[in-house]
């Protein structure tokens, strides 16, 4: 008895490891075919203009407001550590590298997958569950052409340009902070912020880890939405799966992306 | 919603992308010389280079005049062998100038600072200063300082 319940749990563990790799195939095959697959609809550019629209513009709120209050909090931080050497001045290079380097494109990311992916999710969903997916196959649309290759576009596309715009404010909220508020001299606020930022190495990095998050958190999401049971509690699991991956997913490839730009190997 | 609308609301936020980035390039990292073309190298051999960093700028009276871009160890005579990018606008510097080691502010962040000889030949691009000097190391300053003060005790 105990020898067999000790090899139906090795063929459980065989068994999810199977099904894990089986749901990477699958979400692989569907990326390719979406985004490379031959068939193209005639009016594709006002639908990516849609998605872009309920992606990006619809997300611009919470992006700028998140952004702001980051930039106002990591200045006065900052401020109360750096004061305390008499280096007040660099508190505008530590705003600007942190959020460059990393808190513009994680916390964007993040936002992202709550805001938008976990809506792409419900609504490609929903879409399943009323079997409009099958409907657009029986008239002759992929679907995969004219739902999940516009959603895919608009999150790749959008996702860099609100990390951009989140940096930014940002780090106009710190000086709003730094320099209006607690009188931190302004010149030496930005002329130390431009002497450490590098173009290339910070802020052109930033943007490369925005990409690879935009590209797997709308990956997750889409695919979520496509793969889920089409019943109100699959819909329901998948988009709390897709925050919780994605999430996940930013996180880890954060350290990795960040060892391999910063670290010294 | 009309098509119009949503197209002008995706307009305005790609733009608004651009400017940021724009803005990222231009007042955050301050784009301005770049490290080719309108700059050239300069080595100096340092006996102790202490904390001196990759970047680090590269000063003449006090003005930025360009920035360190490599810092290895040469081989033969054992020295830190600094590189550096200097704007081609100063390309009017003696053979004989000397590069110092110079600290500024209290974080202790370490700086080239070049003061001008009295040579007619001027160093061209890949030139080395022979006239350096170290970085003042404290550890060092304290351990003659005590070292002197045992000498005097003892006699």
């Amino acid at each position: 008895m105990r020898k067999t319940s000790v090899l139906e749990r090795i063929r459980l563990l065989g068994r999810s490891g199977l099904d894990v790799l089986e749901a990477l195939g699958r979400s692989t095959l569907f990326l390719i075919h979406a985004l490379f697959g031959r068939t193209g609809t005639r009016n594709g550019f006002q639908l990516l203009v849609k998605q872009l629209y309920a992606v990006g513009v619809l997300s611009l709120p919470i992006i700028v407001v998140s952004g702001v209050f980051i930039g106002m909090v990591l200045a006065l931080q900052g401020y109360n550590i750096l004061v305390d050497y008499g280096s007040e001045q660099a508190v505008g290079q530590m705003v600007a590298l942190t959020l460059l380097r990393e808190l513009g494109p994680v916390v964007t990311g993040l936002l992202f997958a709550g805001r938008a992916g976990s809506a792409l999710t419900a609504e490609i969903g929903n879409m399943k569950s009323t079997e409009q997916l099958s409907s657009l196959e029986m008239i002759g649309v992929d679907p995969l052409k004219y739902i999940v290759a516009p959603r895919l576009w608009a999150g790749f596309i959008s996702m860099p340009l609100l990390a951009i715009i989140f940096s930014v404010v940002g780090i106009w909220g710190g000086a709003m902070v730094a320099v209006d508020w607690l009188g931190v001299y302004e010149g030496s606020f930005w002329s130390n912020m431009q002497n450490s930022v590098q173009f290339t190495e910070d802020v052109l990095n930033g943007v490369i880890k925005s990409v690879v998050f935009a590209f797997v958190v709308t990956w997750i999401a889409v695919f979520q939405g496509y793969d889920c049971e089409p019943t109100s509690e699959g819909i329901s699991r998948a988009t709390t799966k897709t925050v919780v991956y994605a999430s996940l997913a930013v996180l880890g490839l954060d350290f990795i992306l960040t060892a391999l730009m910063f670290g010294d190997f | 919603m009309q098509i119009r609308t949503l197209e002008i609301g995706v307009g305005l936020f790609l733009l608004a992308g651009l400017l940021a980035l724009l803005l990222l390039a231009l007042r955050v990292s301050g784009l301005s010389y770049g490290a080719n073309g309108d700059s050239y190298k300069l080595y100096a051999h340092f006996d102790n280079i202490a904390g001196l960093t990759v970047r680090a700028k590269v000063t003449m009276a006090g003005v930025t005049i360009g920035k360190v871009t490599a810092i290895d160890l040469d081989r033969d005579s054992y020295t830190g062998r600094v590189t550096m990018e200097v704007e081609q606008r100063v390309d009017n510097l003696p053979t004989d100038s000397t590069a110092s080691i110079l600290t500024a502010g209290l974080l202790g962040e370490k700086y080239i600072g070049i003061s001008v000889g009295g040579d007619e030949e001027l160093l061209k691009d890949g030139g080395t200063i022979r006239d350096t000097q170290s970085a003042l190391v404290l550890e060092d300053l304290i351990g003659k300082f005590l070292l002197n003060t045992v000498n005097k005790e003892s006699k």
